[in-house]
């Protein structure tokens, strides 16, 4: 059944599963689960070059039209975060950034000062800004306002496969925001993204959930089906929850 | 000239450039973005933007990540 396309910033994308290419085990198995994903966006990290070293990553996502949106992992502050942007713009001719200011390691939650700080930056030079934020709505609409073109939140922390943690939180933010949300962060397995789309998100944002999984293209090939499926449930409108039974059979006369 | 690229101390001769740093890391030169202490160096400028003595030379590409 037809779906309109997401939107960002004026870009229309026909898939609303953004897949991320960290922690795939070989470039052969990572162009498999983006196949299977059928993703048209898909985030890379910015990295210090070794002699010699060859962009293999940029060739394989430019050999299937797969959009690359840099982000800004690692950086723990709004003017490294800006940088790396900056860089990333510098080296993929790409003004879309996916913005992230972590606050330490063991967490790895946004940092919600500095993020601000470097959305606010960004924005103003130019970027189209996809912050990865926390579930918190008060964040949320204050990055949306600053300008930002979609916003991110996570389920749980990022690689912990917790799934989403506090759904109301972003069925609050999805019923306030004037832009897209994006759950990005957190997602396990293909029902998680699911629930995130009946939650009413545009679109999921996972990795970690395909590249370390036992078969990534197969689990890619889920989480597309689940995005789908998850998609159609939140514009078809589910029932209401009743406490007791309701018949769905007409009653014996 | 002493400069630190990527974090190793590297020597060069007096008026070398950034295009000059890409050539001897011998990367592409398409995918990638140089800082030169904290601040972008375009592609356009590469070779015209000569080394400060002690720079602080970021090379930089994308990778799977995220």
């Amino acid at each position: 059944m037809a779906d309109d396309p997401l939107v960002i910033a004026g870009r229309e994308f026909g898939s609303r599963l953004i897949l991320g290419t960290g922690g795939a085990g070989s470039m052969a198995l990572l162009e498999q689960a983006l196949l299977a994903a059928q993703t048209e966006l898909t985030t890379v990290a910015i990295r210090r070059m070794d002699t010699g070293e060859r962009t293999g990553v940029l060739d394989l996502l430019a050999r299937h039209g797969i959009e690359p949106l840099p982000n800004t992992a690692g950086c723990r502050s709004a003017a490294e975060a800006v940088l790396t942007a900056q860089l990333g713009r510098e080296a993929l001719a790409t003004s879309w950034v996916k913005l992230e200011v972590v606050a330490d390691d063991r967490t790895l939650l946004p940092d919600p000062i500095e993020l601000l700080d470097a959305a606010e930056q960004l924005v103003d030079d130019g970027f189209t800004v996809l912050p990865y934020t926390n579930d918190d709505p008060v964040l949320a609409r204050r990055l949306a306002d600053a300008g930002c073109a979609a916003v991110m939140p996570l389920g749980s922390p990022i690689g912990t496969g917790l799934g989403i943690g506090n759904p109301h939180n972003i069925e609050m933010i999805v019923s306030e925001a004037q832009v897209p949300v994006v759950l990005d962060a957190g997602i396990g397995t293909a029902s998680e993204a699911a629930l995130a789309m009946e939650l009413g998100c545009d679109a999921v944002l996972l990795a970690t959930a395909v590249t370390r999984a036992d078969d990534p293209p197969r689990m890619a090939e889920a989480m597309r089906l689940g995005v789908q499926a998850g998609r159609h449930a939140r514009l078809a409108g589910r029932i209401p929850r009743r406490f007791w039974a309701q018949a769905s059979s007409p009653a014996r006369d | 000239m002493n400069v630190l690229v990527n974090g190793e101390q590297w020597v060069l001769p007096a008026g070398s450039t950034v295009a000059d740093v890409l050539e001897r890391l011998a990367v592409p030169s398409t995918g990638v973005a140089v800082a030169m202490d904290g601040a972008v160096v375009p592609r356009a400028s590469w070779l015209r933007t000569p080394l400060r003595p002690g720079a602080l030379i970021e090379v930089l590409t994308a990778v799977q990540g995220g």
